[in-house]
């Protein structure tokens, strides 16, 4: 038997109050709890990057962060990032270049180049591959993958 | 399906009161990205977490420069590139704080979790050890600070009592004829374990070498404080062969093992190596050489 507990905090702009047990990972309770599963499960140890989201604005493994640390906090994920008006340039550049190709790794890419671009709107190829590094694509297309962010840079 | 609880105490006091209650099974969560992993696949039997972010001392960076930098320690890596006088006046903190793990692992982990986590390759403690930090620590019997170089006393072990934990890490103020720098041999360019890493600092009156010290990792049981590199330079115009002499000196104390990622022999030779290209880039940053760390930040 474990223990529950009711987090309250900011999901995709929304205040948002969930129940979770204490031993979940933030990743567990947006996929599980809340029904959030644009966020991917990878490898569950902070090695792959597909859980990528922003808490607090700032690029973390979800299933890095317990559940209870997020109480009060304020979580992008994959579903977040599109505006009432569609996709972000972000988005529109990935499906133009093709940036994906099965598909699992792409929400936590997204995630992270958007962090890239809030921090440095304007990165080299090397900037973007440094800190996209974090972020593994089995299938390898990481060609694609850094044309579709330099390409939503320029946007 | 096993318990694991998550505490958060806003103040030191009641930190340590969690930590003791819990006994063993009690661990300080800072960034998490070793301890979340080791307590969920119940590599060490773990049930509670005591989250010590809400404590306004543990992710505090105060600098003055005089008394130098207190870095809370639970401070993200993040957080010491996105810091101006970190990145001015420390630029070795910046190194290991960018090499460790990808962006989103920087987003959480700390120096006083990887310093508390005591890997022998852990990737800001050489850098630790050579700015001479000492590790602020609190428990049930008070408060106690610990020079970096005798924290960790094996693999995964450390000088910490059941109920203590490091609350910040202190560094003195920089010097103006001072430099350091902190490198990492990994087969690849990112992402990856060190076979050996080394940090190099120095203090120079013109081409003499006025202090010096030099730390190395992932070559022994901890890493190591190498005072024969020192020696080897201390007093001496900084020149091939003496930074050859101190280079030689982190050799002879280094004592690997044979495992995956390297041999005894190679990771002996890296230990050469390192040590004096740290050495030559601290000298270069002495001398007011912008040296970037790596990467984008």
């Amino acid at each position: 038997m474990t223990d529950r507990m009711i987090v309250s905090a900011t999901i995709n702009g929304e205040p948002l109050e969930f129940l979770a047990d204490q031993r979940d990972s933030l990743l567990e309770a947006l996929r599980e709890r809340i029904g959030l599963t644009g966020t991917k499960e990878g490898c569950n140890d902070g090695n792959c990057g597909a859980c990528s989201v922003l808490m607090d604005g700032r690029l973390v493994n979800s299933c890095l962060v317990m559940a209870a640390e997020v109480e009060g906090a304020d979580v992008t994920t994959v579903e977040g990032l599109a505006t009432e008006d569609g996709l972000i340039p972000l988005q529109q550049a990935f499906l133009e270049e093709a940036a994906l190709q099965c598909g699992i790794c792409t929400p936590g890419f997204l995630v992270a180049s958007k962090a890239l671009l809030d921090a440095n709107p304007n990165p080299t190829e090397y900037e973007a591959r440094y800190w996209l590094a974090g972020n593994l694509c089995r299938c390898t297309g990481y060609d694609k993958i850094i044309r579709a962010v330099l390409k939503a840079a320029e946007a | 399906m096993q318990a694991l609880k998550v505490v958060r105490p806003t103040t030191i006091a009641e930190a340590i009161e969690q930590l003791n209650e819990g006994g063993d099974g009690a661990r300080p969560l800072a960034g998490g990205t070793d301890v979340i992993v080791i307590a969920r696949a119940r590599v060490r039997d773990i049930d509670v977490l005591v989250d010590v972010k809400q404590i306004p001392e543990l992710t505090a960076i105060e600098w003055d420069p005089d008394s130098g930098l207190t870095i809370g320690a639970a401070t993200p890596c993040y957080e010491l590139y996105g810091n101006a006088d970190v990145v001015q006046n420390y630029p070795a903190i910046i190194d290991s704080a960018t090499l460790i793990g990808g962006t989103g692992i920087q987003g959480r982990a700390s120096f006083g979790g990887n310093l508390c986590n005591s890997s022998p390759s852990g990737d800001t403690i050489p850098t630790q050890i050579v700015l001479e930090g000492v590790a602020n620590i609190a428990g049930p019997n008070g408060e106690r600070s610990v020079p970096v170089e005798d924290f960790c006393t094996g693999p995964g072990r450390n000088v910490l009592g059941q109920g203590e934990f490091v609350v910040s890490i202190s560094f003195p103020a920089p010097d103006a004829s001072g430099g350091a720098r902190f490198l990492r041999f990994i087969p690849r360019n990112e992402m990856d374990i060190a076979v050996c890493n080394a940090a190099s600092a120095v203090k120079l009156d013109g081409d003499t070498v006025r202090w010096a010290r030099v730390s190395i990792g992932a070559v022994a049981p901890t890493p190591l404080l190498v005072q024969g590199a020192a020696d080897a330079l201390v007093g001496k115009p900084l020149t091939d062969e003496t930074i050859e002499a101190a280079a030689e000196a982190s050799k002879d104390a280094a004592t690997p093992i044979d495992d995956m990622r390297g041999s005894i022999k190679q990771r002996k030779h890296l230990s050469a190596v390192l040590t004096r290209r740290t050495l030559q880039q601290a000298a270069r940053r002495a001398r007011g050489e912008d040296i970037p760390s790596v990467g984008g930040h």
